[in-house]
């Protein structure tokens, strides 16, 4: 059992009271909403004549259907609008605050929750959406809900809950040129598999990880689900109050920030702290990773050659062969020099400012190649103000990108941006799954976003490094 | 259905015949492609569920156990690890209970999934892969076949013999007394959470609403 951990102190401050089943009643400090999960849930708490218990803890925005291309009103897709004036109703009948596109606040929630300075250190964050780990950067408590525990905090505040075990996984050393948070977690789930987090919360620490901005932080604590851990979380430090500071919360609120310090101090875990677990990961060693295969489990070191099913522990094997078919690799080749047809820089992965401005740069004075079609899609309206401000937008654009709206978009193929037929995409998304980015045949390989930019110029799947040293040369 | 109190049936046991999805890491986006949740209801779901395995691209059938007719009325999902990985999808459960199935016994299950289950008083039972893989074959040959699962004593009996599977012990719990449909219970202590969102330093007053009258 951990002791000492952020999770079990944050766990204690935020416990109501022990249910009948053996499970935790635990306070819910900020409940996120968004178009797809949210209005089943609304319709359930009107079933039951239950009203929003907490509507100034509850924050919502659109994401995952939003058009990136046309916006404007009613959206061309009836579902899609259908989808949004639900919610707007929902919102506006609970009093629950909205980032709409209209207020230049919209965005991926996982992305628009740390802008705002909604997300804190210390606050238990829940959303109908596996990837509310992200905000675990921050040193929150954050994970998925089904649409069911959606009722259950629209309609108490509380969320039923058996708590879990700590795995401390310690990155130590120097990331590489060219190798970023993606490919430390890529690496983990490699190496835990995706089933390994399971009954789990990661904490993230060591230098690797302290070394790394939030944005950073934030692709990490974004995959732990990946990894099949539904919270992950780092401590929060001088780099975390460095990002809140700036934030409109904190910007309006300047005497709450050293009021809520102390709290933030009082819930790391302690030098002393009981892990249930501990994997130690070198930094050093790792090159860019790449996933072959059709869960985010089956990655390689852009060197390295994809396994051979038979090779794989027994219970591998299956899922492995079903991949290596579904994208036409071969064992033994490596990853660099397949095909793409599409590229997609976005999700709530790797879609914030040092995402874009690490792939424009090795974009610049470069061109896309032919046969790619090139998709920029910012995380939030934000992020593509400040990259449009920055002239990161021109760069894309003159290598021949397309610069797009803020939103979900092509990671999950649930707006118009979709991959069609048997087409191949290096995505800086975070899943791989058959189907995941809209066609049934469509082919994922996932990788950050150098990587993608890298292959936006290539044509193929190619290591970054060899395109930035001959820029230097 | 008005007012708050919501019937919650206790779920102490599930039966039926069975039916057989193997592979490990089967994820949400093949239970329920994100393309089928624009909508704003959960009604009609099951009829996408696993849509693409079971359909081409000119919706002509293709090679799945629930496309079999021997399959049609099972109602016990037999299933191998990491099953219903992927996104909080509560679609996924939604979509396989409307197609017809009461319980799913598998190696094991992605958490949000599971919970996902519960929520909807459907048990998540498992047992090691050995076990699971004779019991899919036990399927595929008696597809009649009753199945009965006892989540109190957690066992599963088919064909003259009975196993010991395992049942998560909050789930066993909350399907046992049928408490697995939680809102009304919590919102019972609504004065204790109240207390605790006045305790904690980042709430404010001004967002905690007034005790309801």
């Amino acid at each position: 059992m951990s002791e000492g951990t952020l999770y079990d102190k944050v766990w204690d401050r935020h416990k109501v009271t022990e249910l009948p089943t053996g499970q935790d009643q635990l306070f819910v400090g900020l409940h996120l909403i968004h178009e797809v999960t949210s209005p089943q849930a609304f319709g359930m708490l009107r079933e039951r004549d239950l009203e929003v218990a907490y509507p100034e803890l509850t924050h919502a925005t659109v994401d995952h259907i939003v058009p990136t291309a046309d916006q404007s009103r009613p959206y061309e897709e009836d579902a899609a609008e259908e989808m949004m004036s639900e919610l707007e109703e929902n919102v506006r009948e609970a009093g629950i605050d909205f980032s709409d596109p209209t207020s230049g606040d919209q965005g991926i929630v996982h992305v628009i929750g740390p802008e705002q300075g909604l997300t804190q250190p210390g606050k238990t964050i829940v959303c109908g959406d596996s990837h509310t780990s992200t905000h675990g950067a921050f040193g929150a408590l954050a994970f998925g809900i089904g649409t069911s525990q959606i009722r259950d905090v629209l309609a108490t505040g509380t969320l039923a809950f058996e708590k879990q075990k700590v795995r401390k996984i310690e990155v130590d050393g120097e990331l590489g040129e060219g190798v970023e948070a993606k490919d430390v977690i890529l690496e983990i789930i490699r190496r835990l598999g995706t089933e390994g987090g399971v009954g789990y919360v990661y904490e993230y620490a060591g230098s690797a990880i302290e070394d790394l901005g939030m944005e950073g932080r934030m692709s990490i604590c974004n995959m732990s689900i990946e990894g099949g851990a539904r919270a992950g979380y780092v401590n929060p430090d001088e780099t975390t109050y460095e990002w809140l500071e700036e934030t409109d919360y904190f910007q309006e609120n300047p005497e709450k920030f050293d009021e809520l310090k102390p709290y933030w101090e009082s819930i790391r875990s302690d030098d002393d702290a009981a892990y249930d677990d501990v994997v130690t990961i070198d930094a050093d060693e790792l090159e860019p990773v790449v996933t072959w295969g059709t869960t985010p489990g089956q990655g390689i070191g852009i060197t390295e050659e994809i396994p051979a099913p038979d090779e794989l522990p027994e219970d591998k094997r299956d899922t492995a062969r079903r991949a290596q078919e579904h994208m036409r690799v071969e064992p033994g080749e490596t990853m660099d020099g397949y095909e793409i047809d599409v590229t997609f820089l976005g999700s709530c992965t790797n879609a914030r400012m040092p995402d874009l401005r690490r792939a424009a740069a090795i974009v610049e004075g470069r061109q896309v190649h032919d046969d790619v079609r090139a998709l920029v899609v910012p995380g939030s309206q934000r992020v593509q103000e400040a990259a449009e401000e920055e002239g990161l937008k021109d760069v894309f654009e003159e290598a021949g990108f397309e610069w797009r709206n803020a939103g979900c978009s092509m990671c999950l193929g649930m707006n118009e941006d979709q991959l069609e037929g048997d087409e191949a995409c290096a995505s800086s998304s975070n899943r791989n799954f058959v189907g995941r980015q809209g066609s049934k045949d469509g082919r994922t390989v996932l990788m950050n976003p150098q990587m993608v930019a890298a292959a936006a110029i290539a044509g193929e799947v190619t290591d970054v490094r060899d395109l930035t040293e001959v820029q230097t040369v | 259905m008005s007012g708050n109190e919501v019937d919650i049936p206790e779920v102490d046991s599930a039966s039926g015949s069975g039916i057989p999805i193997r592979g490990n890491d089967i994820d949400t986006d093949q239970i329920i492609p994100a393309r089928f949740m624009k909508v704003v209801t959960f009604d009609g779901l099951g009829e996408f569920a696993f849509f693409d395995l079971r359909f081409d691209e000119n919706d002509d059938l293709k090679e799945h156990p629930m496309n079999e007719e021997r399959f049609q009325d099972s109602s016990v999902m037999v299933v191998n690890s990491n099953f219903g990985c992927g996104s909080s999808r509560e679609h996924a459960p939604q979509a396989l209970m409307r197609w017809g199935i009461d319980a799913l016994i598998g190696e094991s299950f992605a958490e949000i999934f599971a919970g996902n289950c519960l929520a909807l008083g459907i048990p998540t039972v498992t047992a090691d892969s050995e076990t699971i893989e004779e019991l899919q074959d036990w399927v595929e040959a008696n597809p009649d076949g009753e199945i009965e699962i006892d989540v109190e004593a957690e066992t599963v009996t088919y064909g003259g013999q009975t196993i010991d599977v395992t049942v998560d012990e909050a789930q066993r719990k909350a399907l046992v007394e049928g408490v697995w449909d939680t809102t009304a219970l919590m919102k019972s202590n609504a004065g204790e959470v109240r207390k605790k969102a006045q305790e904690l330093p980042y709430v404010g007053d001004d967002q905690i609403p007034d005790p309801a009258d």
